[in-house]
């Protein structure tokens, strides 16, 4: 996989490498492929919700239990789990990692698109670290961010900034 | 309908070694348990989340009884957690509904459509596989050793008497004397979780 995208390979492998027991997610629809690779990865349990707050208290039993999973989700379904955000992850001081499909993000030009607005300002008013992942070469920062929510015991954010052209390849 | 702590009391005997999430219960059961460390009191956290919670809880540890008394105006916030625990299925997993059919915290507003929802049809429409309903006391007891005793998923439904509280939320009684990162610590102890294991 060219390194000018990011490929589902390589983000199921930071998973594994990290020690991933359950990816807590809501699909969207460039993560397709990634889900057909996590169903077939038998280190992984997959536990779909049907709206975002739902991960957040999900994650928090998990990590409670004495498991590691991953939040896997759309950066419209963050902003809907406001609430269970602060009160089931940053009040119970869960360090759990939420891979965030960017939505609407560009590089190039002027988004149009009101779910990547208002993104970061979102992650930073809930006072979120957070580490842009665009393609292959940017994957280790998937790793930091693993390491930066078992440090601080607090969420931290990785957004995929490649949705229109990777997962759905 | 019965008292919520008379429900609880009922259940007591039955708990075994079970982990016991008493949503908004817990004011009343860290009266009755005698044994803390497995119980998680969190007061409420975030509403609507509790059997997420409880149901993250039952799927890392799958070999313990987890037992969940949930609340009808927190499910109501989260009908399609119900869809999740039933797909997912936890055999551990046993989910208790304290239905008063009011916000008692708020003062005692009757939550939407309050008494005409079924909510263990609810539940039995979502995939759970066992489900019932109890407002009588001597019913919910003569039924508890069977609920238990069989595998879960299991939704059981009980009415409960609404015990209002209208004092202004800085002026109620703090019942629980454990923040809820100690509450959970100590989880973490009684289940020989080690420390790097939950926080890696």
């Amino acid at each position: 996989m060219s390194e000018a995208s990011l490929s589902p390979e390589t983000v199921l492998a930071e998973m594994t490498k990290n020690g991933v027991s359950h990816i807590v997610w809501l699909p969207d629809s460039e993560t397709n492929w990634l889900y057909l690779l996590m169903k077939a990865e038998p280190s992984l349990t997959l536990v779909g919700v049907s709206r975002e707050g739902h991960a957040c208290s999900i994650a928090s039993g998990l990590a409670a239990g004495g498991a590691r999973p991953m939040i896997l989700i759309q950066n419209t379904g963050l902003q809907e789990s406001g609430d269970s955000l602060r009160g089931w992850l940053l009040s119970m001081n869960v360090g759990v990692v939420m891979m965030v499909g960017y939505r609407g993000w560009t590089r190039h030009g002027v988004t149009t698109d009101t779910a990547a607005t208002y993104t970061e300002p979102f992650i930073n008013a809930y006072g979120l670290q957070y580490y842009l992942v665009e393609n292959d070469a940017d994957a280790p920062r998937i790793s930091v961010a693993f390491k930066e929510a078992a440090k601080t015991n607090k969420p931290v954010v990785v957004l995929v900034g490649d949705e229109f052209h990777g997962f759905n390849r | 309908m019965m008292r919520i702590a008379d429900a609880l009391a009922a259940f007591k005997p039955y708990r075994g070694d079970a982990i016991v999430v008493p949503g908004r219960g817990g004011k009343f059961w860290v009266e009755l348990t005698q044994d803390p460390h497995l119980d998680l009191p969190l007061g409420d956290p975030a509403m609507g989340g509790h059997a997420g919670f409880a149901l993250g809880l039952a799927l890392a540890q799958p070999n313990r009884k987890v037992v969940l008394f949930d609340s009808e105006g927190d499910i109501l916030m989260s009908l399609g957690m119900l869809t999740t625990i039933a797909e997912q299925a936890p055999a551990n997993f046993y989910h208790f509904l304290l239905d008063n059919e009011v916000y008692a915290t708020t003062g005692g507003q009757p939550v939407p459509n309050a008494k005409n929802v079924k909510y263990d049809k609810l539940a039995l429409a979502a995939g759970y596989p066992r489900a019932q309903a109890f407002d009588k006391l001597d019913d919910f007891d003569r039924a508890l050793p069977q609920v238990m005793e069989k595998p879960g998923p299991v939704f059981v439904a009980l009415k409960v008497y609404p015990e209002i509280e209208n004092a202004p939320i800085g002026q109620r009684r703090r019942w629980n004397t454990r923040s809820r990162t100690q509450v959970v610590a100590d989880l973490q102890q009684k289940l020989g979780i080690a420390a790097d294991e939950a926080t890696r």
